[in-house]
């Protein structure tokens, strides 16, 4: 028998979640029923999400992609040939030339798609490894060196370097060390940190493994959202694999140095992301946030220095010990180095994972990549950075991607996560729901955020209805200027900023004759 | 549709001594608890304060702080509705009005032992929305018939 076709089926969740377990069905039956020797690989997602389920056929010239495939295509996809890479209305090319994914540059996700994620040996075959073996041969403070001068700032929304980070719980002194990655990515619009865990979660261990052995830590949580079942799925079997291959446990890679690794679920709580409260969490209280000082590098899990670190800030990682500082801090502008996963969703016809260098403008993503709106109306605003991030227009989107750039506009870059809405939204009710979000989500540490987030939602109804609207605008801008002011953390700290972004864009939202009440024989 | 055993205090307790030697083992024996019987029954608090050496209020504390922890049996079926902001800009208001108006179902209304829908914010499928999970099953582009008939609401 001639060897096996290899045939992807993306086994990520938004390819799962419309459809692509049912494809790998089909295409299966259809090939039996043909009687072509077909391996089924279930690889990440490219990150061309309204492509998914996006099939691609390995063929004499490099993989040919096909999508978006529904079960009901595999028969007629078999007629044409296209386990041949033949021609069929679904084929989209070789993939390597598609146009979505020339335009970036994919290093931290340069694997995500393209590998069979939960494979240790395609890992190894496509550089993995390679920079914990490098890692391997240096000392602790030269790793550390290294990620200072790549530039490398946490991607989890706040920007603190990294490399800094890595030396507070370097040079500190202690009995136990811990590494903590913050997978909690509970912004709306982010799914970067899920799209690696699931598509190339060795990448994770690598990056953790590395920080482990920088500082000498020798056990380490990824700290997951529980909203994500098919992550810890990848990431427990990955580590289970790791571990049995000595890339975990006792002796890493034979090194005489040790790093345990295990997953937490949190359990649906927004502010188990702040980093304070992500700890309260993993010890297993209410996860209230703490006050700073005490940093959480300096006294963080059960009080000993900690990193905590986001998904994607230990994933840059291993290409920065494979390739070196300089060819990281070679990409991107000013002082946001190296790439940014962008995370493009909401209203967008072509949404997905977008990893590029700091400083492509927000037009060219959501216009030139995006398509514009999935409804084909106007774009009206543009929420950037999860939901503490500003509500931008569609006069502000040649801003460029770059955390200072944005903070300029009196905007933030966050996790990368940008949400399109079309002229349909109302921004009075965004404006609402960013104060229910925090009023739901605080972790009433603190009576501005607490408190105030519910008077928030109040005064916006008024303003809504019409009551006393000058009098109650002014006492939302105080209260705004308050919960900014006096907030203990970023929740109750930022959720002024989509309310007064809103407010400032779109004042004419705010400023309608108040709905028109029911007859009461409608009532 | 899953089906949980009536909750047994000798079940919990087991669950309990087997995962107490964790560090920080709150959260992974609660969520083992409720993997097994759907829920945290309020009596299974006194032992694992004594067995994680932690006060009654402590766990009573952890349980009532998280969305997810439930102190009461679950209805059947739980559908969690993404209603974030990526959703929000996708029209999931839209599938929240239509499911109550054509099918008569209220997103978060616990009143029903059958099914429920409940709101959660973002799911990671912010691309591919309004979005759902049912049973660990994502589901993307949904829409109130669909949402319904994971119900198994009469259309
Ligand atoms: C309310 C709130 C929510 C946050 N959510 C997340 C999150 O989901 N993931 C994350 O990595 N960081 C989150 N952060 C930032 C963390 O507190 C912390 O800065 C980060 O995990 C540090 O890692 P990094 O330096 O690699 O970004 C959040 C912060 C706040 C105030
Ligand atoms: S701002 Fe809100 S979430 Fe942050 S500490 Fe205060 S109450 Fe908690
Ligand atoms: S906002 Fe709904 S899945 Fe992210």
């Amino acid at each position: 028998m001639s060897e096996a076709i290899r045939i992807f089926v993306p086994i990520d969740a938004a390819a799962l979640s419309v459809g692509a377990d049912a494809v790998a069905q089909a295409i299966a039956r259809e090939a039996q029923a043909r009687s072509v020797a077909v391996e089924i690989v279930r690889n990440g997602s490219r990150g061309l999400l309204w492509l998914e389920p996006m099939v691609e056929v390995e063929t004499l010239e490099g993989r040919i992609a096909y999508g978006p495939v529904a079960a009901r295509d595999a028969a007629a996809l078999f007629e044409a040939g296209f386990h041949k890479g033949d021609v069929h209305a679904l084929r989209l090319g070789p993939v390597d030339e598609l146009d979505w994914l020339k335009r970036q540059q994919r290093l931290t996700f340069e694997r995500v798609g393209v590998t069979d994620p939960l494979s240790l040996a395609d890992y190894r075959a496509h550089d993995g490894l390679k920079g914990l073996e490098r890692a391997l041969s240096l000392t602790g403070a030269e790793i550390v060196e290294e990620v200072r001068e790549s530039g490398l700032r946490g991607r989890g929304g706040a920007g603190f370097p990294t490399g800094i980070k890595w030396k507070t719980v370097h040079d500190a002194s202690a009995t136990q060390k811990y590494i903590v990655c913050n997978a909690d990515e509970g912004d709306s619009g982010t799914f970067a940190d899920r799209m690696l865990m699931e598509g190339d979660p060795f990448l994770l261990i690598e990056g953790m493994t590395i920080a482990a052995i920088a500082v000498g830590a020798t056990r380490g949580y990824i700290y997951l959202r529980s909203e994500y079942p098919h992550a810890h799925k990848a990431l427990q079997r990955a580590i289970l694999k790791a571990r049995n291959a000595g890339l975990l446990g006792a002796s890493v890679l034979g090194s005489g140095k040790a790093f345990e690794l295990e997953v937490r679920l949190g359990a649906g709580a927004y502010i188990c992301g702040e980093e304070t409260s992500l700890l309260e969490s993993l010890e297993g209280k209410r996860a209230i946030v703490r006050a700073k000082p005490p940093i959480p590098a300096l006294q963080g899990l059960f009080g000993k220095p900690t990193i905590v670190n986001n998904v994607l800030s230990f994933a840059a990682v291993p290409w920065i010990l494979t390739h070196g500082a300089k060819a990281y801090a070679d990409y991107g502008m000013g002082r946001s180095r190296g790439t940014l996963p962008v995370q493009l969703g909401g209203n967008v016809k072509r949404g997905g994972l977008i990893e590029l260098a700091f400083g492509i403008s927000l037009r060219e993503i959501i216009e030139d990549m995006g398509g514009g709106t999935l409804s084909g109306r106007p774009i009206r605003a543009v929420q950037v950075g999860g939901p503490l991030g500003a509500y931008l227009t569609a006069q502000q989107l040649d801003t460029p991607m770059d955390y200072e750039a944005l903070a300029g506009i009196k905007a933030m870059l966050g996790h990368g996560g940008i949400v399109v809405f079309d002229d349909s939204v109302d921004m009075a009710k965004q404006a609402r729901f960013a104060f229910e979000f925090c009023a739901k989500e605080s972790c009433g540490k603190c009576t501005p955020c607490r408190i105030g987030a519910t008077r928030g939602v109040e005064l916006v109804d008024k303003i809504i209805a019409g009551h006393e609207r000058p009098k109650n605008l002014a006492v939302l801008r105080d209260l705004n200027k308050l919960m900014t002011d006096a907030s203990l953390c970023a929740m109750g700290g930022l959720t002024p900023m989509p309310v007064m972004s809103a407010l400032n864009h779109f004042f004419e939202d705010f400023d309608r004759p108040p709905a028109e009440r029911l007859p009461l024989a409608a009532e | 549709m899953v089906h949980y055993p009536a909750w047994d205090q000798d079940e919990a307790r087991s669950i309990v001594s087997g995962l107490s030697h964790l560090e920080g083992a709150t959260l992974p024996i609660l969520h083992a608890l409720q993997e097994e019987f759907g829920y945290v029954d309020p009596q299974v608090v006194p032992l694992i304060a004594e067995v994680l050496n932690l006060s009654r209020a402590d766990v009573h504390g952890t349980i009532s702080f998280y969305h997810d922890f439930r102190t009461a049996p679950p209805p059947r079926r739980i559908v969690k509705l993404c209603r974030a902001e990526a959703c929000q800009a996708l029209g999931c208001d839209t599938v929240v009005e239509e499911l109550a108006r054509e099918h008569g179902i209220v997103v978060d209304d616990h009143g029903s032992q059958e099914a429920v829908v409940e709101t959660v914010y973002c799911l990671g499928n912010c691309a591919l929305g309004p979005s759902a999970l049912i049973e660990g099953e994502l589901i993307g582009r949904a829409n109130a018939d669909r949402i319904a008939a994971l119900c198994g609401a009469r259309q």
